[in-house]
């Protein structure tokens, strides 16, 4: 089915953005937090507060209809950046533009009152905990509609009713609450509610990872068909290459606040020349068998907690770690068309 | 350790309509739990006496008869008669609208303020936190009884009095309940989506965060109504707010317990009775109508 | 390699769970076993009942869930007859069991150390005096960094991946012949994962230990176990050695789950989505066959009992009446 015309829902607020200008551009964007309680007791002199680097100098750009995937373990800063982008967090340093627009200036606590709140929108992680056990389907699915579409009465229940169409959600599941739906629909309904506004730019914070194997691979069918449908661009957030893979055009993994590599997403996936990249890649387990192959990562991670600037971050659970990664942080230089690394020793094509 | 977050579960059941479902979900409730519907039943009961006391009320509670003072209880008086003539089982039925009159505003009271107060100390933390928090603390470092003993001795000897006195020391339960809820969901995926949604921050904490406290503050409200009757005829009991002849349940208490030594036992054992039923149908009430309240539980 | 005498074998175990809403009829008819020293993987979709099972197995089901019959002969003692005292036995010291989520298992006040003393004082008879250094090889024999340190770490200062290797620990403290990991790595990073699957895998074969893997995720137990258990809907549908599974599944629910598994060449299109859903096990009329509903290859006959069986002495043995 195609796309049902929503009246102002998908209109851009400052028209489209200069040709070739990516939607999305971040640029040198930072988030430290302050560690509270580690400070010196008595406020004798200003004591050095300690800061955790979640998110330390990151570009990235995402161009319309592109689909780009953010990929890194647990604590690697993605989902600070992740909230830095959909801005419900304010960066320390650093722009965001969205259609040239620096929306980074705008502060998180404002943001759901500008145009651009409903043109990046985002489908969450967990659908049983991102959904309010006391709203129905239709009540969660309405309520972008109403605050940010301005919709009500008929055209509000009929923009739902596209839209749940839209996700294959049946009609007659939509008065349920969240306890009363499986795992595949709860996904569903957190789908609709973020595609309700027919968004630019949507991000996909591991949405399958709840699932079973086979509600993923229909979940997965279903982003990819929306995405041709809507026109969106999509981030998506994860740290399972192989999922990631399937959806993306382009591939950013993340260490530690900081990028370390990037490109496209088959090159990458085919011939990564980051040593975390090649780790990351090789955990996958396959279907083919043996564990032989592995790259094993030992020892223990550097701290995010005021890393020192003058070293590599990965450096100490590195497999090729040298002195020279101890003395300076490697930059991304580019190595192959469209693919940048940030290492002193990358991998050979 | 238990299996029972892996029970195999399909294809969730097909609920009927709202209303219907409600209903047979209270239904279920009430037929698993006798406890809990007695409890009900005999609110209901209350309930009828307090909006139609008077009217159901065999005599006048306040018309004294010198003729019959001090009878024990007989068929025409079930209750008995006290040391003025009146009968005791209409000034307790015609008692019964005063004190859950009290109780209920007290507690609306304190539930409206605590909520508000809580909430927002559970939200957005920092400073506001800090001075709400440092206030429950506040009220709960004094004895409770006797702060509102001093609140209605300074605010004077009134109904409204006794039930601000008895909201101000309820106060500290709601706050704390709203508060531990709110801050333990304040980071829920659901919170976070519905800022993506366009709610703002005062529209997230009433329309998502408050719906999902409401279970356990019912809970907390049941078991408090009982405790603020308890409360607002403890104040009548030893002088304060409501004043004679008016008929209200720690008054008649107080009055009959001189008579008790004498062996006239009924003028305060009836009132006293009654008192305690309805603190325990109260404290009973909490746990049945958490699983009404609870959606999770309607399937 | 051939079993005579299998370590653990299970026989026509059926466990039903009584609800509000009816009787879940969990399990049925399950058979299966497990070689000494062998690692098997129990591959299933979430309801399919795989945990439930080895609850039932080791004596740990939930009190609404009730074993309706069959056998489970561990060591040469049917652990369905056995007393609580019994099976309290077993555990810990013959089978013991790692679960998902480490950091909810192990005790949040108590330091890691002395909760690895805990069982080894319970089940073994080592002298208090070398419990200490017992508890710090067995954090050594994790790979656990700096034992010693860390004998002193309460759970919330350790990573996820550490505190999994801590369970580790505990669990292999009395040398068991049986493992069970429940999903031992659902919720951790992609290289913890390695590395913690590694470590059990290592451990195993250098103690002859049996292990049985319970996972959602088809890769982890291509990667890591001997032979593969299937199971669907409170049914073992198929079980085959690792490499036989993959390259001939004869059972359609198992093509369907390896076809909607992505690997390293499939692409978004070659991901093939299984149609329907798990039936609903609290349905009076559960067909024989519960892939039924779901299956291309249904005929009249499938929903029909007896049930299409195993067949034990094969090493492929399929669940179908029109196997592939």
């Amino acid at each position: 089915m195609s796309a049902p015309e929503v009246r102002g829902a998908a209109v851009s607020p400052e028209g489209e953005a200069p040709a070739g200008a990516p939607l999305l551009e971040v640029e040198q964007v930072r988030k430290l937090f302050p560690l509270k309680g580690r400070g010196s007791v008595l406020p004798l002199r200003a004591a050095h507060v300690p800061m955790l680097h979640a998110v330390d100098g990151v570009d990235l750009a995402i161009g319309t209809g592109e689909s780009v995937g953010l990929v890194g373990e647990s604590g690697c800063g993605k989902s600070t950046l992740v909230r830095l982008i959909t801005r419900t967090l304010d960066p320390t340093a650093g722009a965001i533009r969205f259609r040239g627009e620096d929306i980074a200036r705008i502060p998180a606590s404002a943001f759901a009152r500008v145009p651009q709140r409903k043109l990046i929108q985002m489908v969450f992680q967990d659908p049983t905990d991102s959904l309010n056990p006391r709203y129905t389907a239709r009540e969660t699915i309405a309520e972008p509609l109403r605050l940010l579409g301005g919709l009500s009465g008929t055209a509000l229940s009929t923009r739902i009713d596209a839209v749940a169409a839209l996700v294959q959600m049946p009609h007659e599941l939509l008065g349920r609450f969240p306890h009363q739906l499986s795992g595949g629909q709860k996904a569903r309904v957190g789908i609709a509610r973020a595609i309700a506004l027919e968004p630019s730019l949507l991000i996909l914070d591991e949405p399958t990872a709840a699932l079973d194997v086979s509600v993923q691979a229909v979940i997965l069918h279903l982003l990819a068909d929306l995405k041709q449908k809507l026109g969106m661009s999509y981030l998506f957030v994860s740290h399972d290459l192989n999922i990631v893979r399937l959806l993306c055009d382009r591939l950013m993994v993340m260490y530690l606040g900081r990028i370390v590599e990037s490109g496209p997403a088959r090159q990458v996936f085919e011939s990564p020349r980051h040593p975390y990249t090649r780790a990351l890649l090789s955990a996958i387990p396959g279907l083919g068998g043996g564990a032989s192959r592995r790259i094993r990562l030992e020892g223990d991670p550097t701290s995010p907690i005021d890393p020192d600037p003058d070293r590599c971050r990965f450096h100490g659970r590195c497999p090729k770690g040298q002195d020279a990664c101890t003395r300076s942080s490697p930059a991304l230089v580019q190595l192959a068309p469209g693919q940048v690394v940030a290492c002193h020793f990358p991998e050979s094509a | 350790m238990s299996a029972g977050s892996t029970l195999p579960t399909a294809a969730p059941p097909v609920p009927a309509s709202g209303v219907a479902a409600s209903l047979r979900h209270v239904r279920y409730v009430l037929a698993e739990n006798p406890v809990t519907a007695g409890a009900f039943a005999l609110f209901g009961v209350f309930l009828v006496l307090a909006l139609f006391g008077p009217w159901i009320a065999p005599f006048d509670p306040l018309a004294t008869s010198p003729d019959k003072v001090l009878q024990p209880p007989s068929a025409t008086h079930w209750f008995g008669t006290d040391q003025l003539g009146r009968d005791i089982l209409s000034r307790v039925i015609v008692a019964t609208g005063l004190d859950f009159g009290m109780a209920f505003a007290a507690v609306l009271l304190s539930f409206g303020l605590g909520c508000a107060l809580g909430s927002c100390a559970g939200y957005y933390g920092g400073w506001i936190d800090r001075m709400v928090s440092r206030l429950a603390d506040t009220i709960m470092a004094f004895p409770l009884f006797v702060l509102a003993m001093a609140i209605v001795a300074a605010l004077g000897n009134s109904v409204e009095n006794i039930i601000y006195a008895t909201a101000i020391i309820n106060l500290p339960f709601y706050i704390r309940v709203a508060r531990a809820e709110v801050n333990v969901r304040r980071n829920a995926g659901f919170v976070e989506a519905a800022r993506l949604s366009g709610n703002s921050e005062a529209r997230i904490l009433a329309f998502h965060l408050f719906p999902n406290i409401l279970p356990p503050v019912m809970v907390q409200i049941s078991l408090n109504i009982g405790w603020a009757i308890l409360n607002a005829a403890g104040l009548s009991f030893i002088g304060l707010g409501v004043r004679p002849p008016q008929p209200e349940w720690g008054i008649m208490v107080a009055e009959g317990a001189s008579y008790m030594i004498s062996g006239e036992w009924w003028v305060s054992f009836f009132p006293g009775l009654v008192l305690m039923l309805a603190v325990f149908c109260f404290n009973l009430l909490g746990d049945g109508l958490r699983d009404m309240i609870d959606p999770r539980r309607r399937t | 390699m051939d079993h005579p005498v299998p370590l653990l074998s299970v026989e026509s175990l059926g466990v039903e769970f009584r609800t509000r809403s009816g009787t879940v009829h969990a399990l049925e008819e399950i058979s299966f076993s497990v070689g000494k020293g062998e690692t098997i993987g129990v591959v299933g979709e979430s309801g399919s009942g795989k945990s439930v099972l080895f609850y039932a197995v080791l004596g740990i089901l939930d009190p609404a869930g009730r074993i309706t019959g069959g056998r489970a002969v561990f060591g040469g003692l049917d652990l369905v007859r056995a007393s609580p005292s019994e099976l309290e036995a077993i555990r810990g010291r013959e089978a013991a069991m790692i679960f998902q989520n480490p950091r909810v298992a192990l005790n949040p006040i108590r330091k890691v150390g002395h909760q690895i003393e805990d069982v080894l004082a319970r089940h073994t008879s080592t002298p208090s005096a070398a419990l200490r250094q017992r508890a710090i090889e067995a954090l050594a024999s994790v790979r656990i960094p700096d034992p010693e340190r860390r004998y002193d770490a309460y759970p919330f200062e350790l990573s996820g991946g550490l505190c999994q290797r801590i369970m580790i620990a505990i669990a292999l403290a009395c040398s068991p012949s049986l493992l069970v990991a429940d999903e031992p790595t659902t919720g951790l990073d992609v290289t913890t994962q390695a590395a913690v699957m590694d470590l059990i895998s290592e451990l195993a074969h250098k103690r002859k230990m049996a292990t049985v893997l319970i996972t959602h995720d088809l890769g982890l137990a291509a990667e890591h176990c001997d032979r593969i258990v299937v199971m669907h809907a409170g049914h073992v549908v198929e079980t085959a050695p690792t490499a036989d599974l993959f390259a001939h599944p004869r059972h359609p629910y198992t093509a369907r789950l390896i076809a909607t598994t992505p690997h390293g060449t499939s692409d978004l299109r070659s991901l093939a989505a299984i149609p329907g859903y798990l039936p609903d096990l609290r349905r009076g009329d559960l067909p024989a066959c519960r892939f039924s509903e779901r299956c291309d290859r249904f005929e009249a006959a499938c929903t029909e009992r007896p049930l299409a069986r195993l067949d034990a002495g094969q090493p492929h043995s399929v669940a179908c009446r029109r196997p592939l």
